[in-house]
């Protein structure tokens, strides 16, 4: 069998934007995760009575289920009852329901792990709950999470694989598409090899550095 | 139109089954090979021998920092051409999960084993103890209150994982799923039963990995 | 007497760093070898070496009258050799008797009711036979490490090795422990020990070793040894022993 260079060299064009396209569908992902679980935290910090518990369940919805099936459900199933939503926002909606649930979960273990006596003492200046979670809480709390967070948005950011099964032409969706279109498996392969290895292996060896560096998150050197 | 479909479902429920048993025969036999091959994993790197360091490393690496769908779409695809291995769409996925599965528990098993006291080592090595008695009844036994509770949670990550075995053609749960919802369009029925089933799975384990580690965390 | 351990031009080096040097030591059965020195003159890493805890040595080691080449197979040797930490290192999820039992019915495949019943003598001969179904974490340092040395012995070694027994202990149960190895001394077992009790050592030794810097700096009969040291480093090392005993009260009239 014979590598097809000239042909693999022609699809790097659209492989880059493919590849523009898991980056954006995983940074936005991300971005939108980390609202929804900065919300989701002050409630769980604040005890909000009725939203607590929703918070709880929406996490452990989310996290019990696969993301395709999350995926398929939005892209598939809501289009029946009226809702009609495109391949990229149900791949942005369903990764951020992922997302939010796990980096929900971290925010509030970081949250957990503030010494109570920085509450106490920040409490016993005057602040107001919301000064407190602002100047006190979160830039601990998020010091804290850094590295679990980062895990996070590296596994998010791998996660885009996935939405390639709602026509969503990133790195896999375009290359089973070459290899329907032009049977040229070997090379769409190793293109996708190749870019997947030069995407996400210096980000997990990234991983391994931050996580070692921040292993005990504190201020100061 | 509920009536109508737990009808649908009713009706449909053997073809559901075998969709169901196929999902979990994929998430089963993973499972199965993760924790065979992660014990082996962890005693491995905990033994120390550098070269084998490196390539079990370099496997670790590969199988975490690249995503399970392009592994799947590697084997599926790339078996048959590199190797002329024609490979079923079930076993694939059986083996690209388990190898997954493997890394995962593999870094459990080796950080429970780390954590054991050096001087455990010693003191079974002292009374004579080989290697698969050290391991066998003073190490392992004493890591697997450390390592049951992640061990779970990476079962958990098997399951719901395993659901993407549909995207190379294995006709499990969603595969069904899909073909009832041609038929009749019950596409919301249908989905919800599948976010069910999987919650129905994944969570009580989720939640034993929780309780058994608030507490053993406290011994 | 034919010796029990022979060490002649033995050596170990951790990397570049030697750690023990030239060692030659006969130690003869039924001998109590107390071994004494500073922190980091190798007679901790000594002992480990004769079970081979430490793999890799230079010269020549023979047990029993056989050579112990650096690739021996140390399973056979450890079951002569019985080893007491500092730290006790008892199994934490096995009982008490299980401790004691692993090494016979495992290694030695002895069976099980046999290796009780000798499990059971020594528990009563050292007073904690009704702690045999209690779990280590029970246990206070003293009596666990009590079982630690019933453990080894009941392995039937032909040696036992003590590496700082009661270094980790609380003051008020080294007592207990040194009693058991005193009884032991007397039975007539081989002992070599590490330690840092200096009154203990004089009372149980025939014979003590003194180290440093990987060296053996000079041996001979406890007497000798503590009223008056050869070498100016034993001299400095008994010293910084006697400056607690010998310190002056505050308020002497």
């Amino acid at each position: 069998m014979n590598f097809d260079v000239d042909f693999a060299l022609s699809t790097l064009p659209a492989f880059l934007v493919a590849v523009g396209v898991t980056l954006q569908v995983g940074l936005i992902a991300i971005a939108t995760s980390l609202c929804v679980a900065l919300i989701n935290a002050a409630i769980a910090v604040f005890e909000v009575p009725v939203l607590k518990r929703l918070v709880r369940l929406y996490v452990e919805l989310a996290r019990n289920t696969p993301l395709l099936i999350q995926l398929f459900f939005i892209y598939f199933a809501l289009p029946s009852i009226g809702i009609r939503i495109s391949g990229f926002a149900s791949a942005i909606i369903a990764m951020t329901f992922l997302g939010g649930a796990y980096l929900t979960e971290i925010l509030r273990a970081g949250v957990a792990a503030v010494p109570k006596s920085q509450i106490e003492s920040g409490l016993s200046i005057g602040l107001s709950r919301w000064q407190l979670l602002r100047h006190v809480i979160l830039p601990q709390a998020g010091i804290l999470s850094l590295p679990a967070l980062f895990a996070n948005f590296v596994f998010l950011l791998k996660e885009t694989t996935v939405v390639s099964a709602v026509a969503v032409p990133e790195i896999l969706y375009t290359t089973k598409n070459y290899i329907a279109l032009y049977y040229k498996t070997y090379e769409m392969l190793a293109v996708m090899t190749g870019l997947c290895v030069l995407l996400f292996v210096p980000l997990s060896l990234l991983l391994r550095v931050v996580e070692r560096r921040l292993q005990h998150g504190q201020f100061g050197s | 139109m509920a009536s109508s479909g737990l009808e649908l479902l009713w009706v449909s429920a053997p073809q559901l089954l075998t969709g169901i048993g196929r999902t979990l025969g994929i998430s089963l036999l993973a499972i199965v090979f993760s924790s065979i091959g992660g014990l082996a994993y962890g005693v491995l790197r905990n033994l120390g021998i550098r070269w084998l360091d490196t390539i079990l490393l370099i496997y670790l690496e590969a199988f975490r920092a690249i995503p399970v769908l392009v592994w799947l779409y590697l084997f599926f695809f790339g078996l048959p051409i590199f190797f002329g291995w024609s490979i079923p769409g079930f076993w694939c996925a059986v083996l690209v999960l388990s190898l997954w599965g493997i890394s995962e528990t593999g870094e459990v098993v080796r950080g429970a084993l780390r954590s054991i006291p050096r001087g455990q080592r010693e003191a079974g090595l002292a009374i004579g103890l080989g290697l698969p008695g050290l391991y066998g009844r003073v190490l392992l036994p004493q890591a697997l209150q450390r390592m049951t509770p992640p061990m779970i949670n990476v079962f958990t990550r098997l399951i719901k994982t395993s659901s993407l075995a549909v995207l190379i053609g294995v006709v499990e749960v969603i595969k069904i799923g899909q073909q009832i919802i041609e038929r009749t369009y019950e596409s919301v029925l249908i989905y919800g039963f599948l976010f069910l089933f999987f919650f129905l799975v994944c969570y009580p384990l989720s939640a034993a990995s929780r309780v058994l580690e608030r507490r053993w965390s406290h011994s | 007497m034919s010796a029990l351990i022979e060490l002649s031009g033995f050596s170990k080096r951790f990397g570049d760093v030697p750690v023990l040097q030239d060692i030659d030591l006969k130690v003869t059965e039924g001998e109590v070898l107390v071994i004494l020195g500073p922190s980091g003159c190798g007679k901790s890493t000594l002992l480990r070496c004769l079970n081979g805890l430490e793999a890799g040595h230079a010269g020549h080691y023979r047990f029993d009258g056989r050579e112990l080449a650096a690739n021996t197979d140390w399973r056979l040797v450890r079951q002569q050799i019985g080893m007491v930490f500092q730290s006790y290192h008892l199994f934490p999820h096995m009982s008490v008797l299980d401790n004691i039992l692993l090494g016979p019915v495992n290694v030695q495949k002895r069976p099980r009711a046999e290796a009780r019943q000798q499990a059971e003598t020594l528990l009563a001969r050292i007073g904690l036979l009704d702690k045999r179904d209690a779990f280590p974490r029970e246990l206070s340092g003293g009596q666990q490490q009590r079982i630690a040395i019933v453990r080894a012995l009941c392995m039937n070694p032909k040696v036992m090795l003590f590496d700082e027994v009661t270094a980790a202990l609380d003051p008020e149960m080294v007592k207990e422990v040194l009693e058991v190895i005193l009884d032991l001394a007397r039975s007539g077992m081989t002992l070599l020990i590490v330690t840092h009790e200096m009154a203990f050592a004089r009372a149980v030794a025939d014979r003590i070793l003194f180290m440093d810097g990987g060296r053996i700096v000079e041996q001979g009969d406890p007497e000798t040894f503590f009223s008056s040291p050869q070498t100016a480093r034993a001299q400095q090392f008994l010293e910084k022993f006697s400056y607690v005993e010998n310190m002056p009260k505050r308020n002497a009239s």
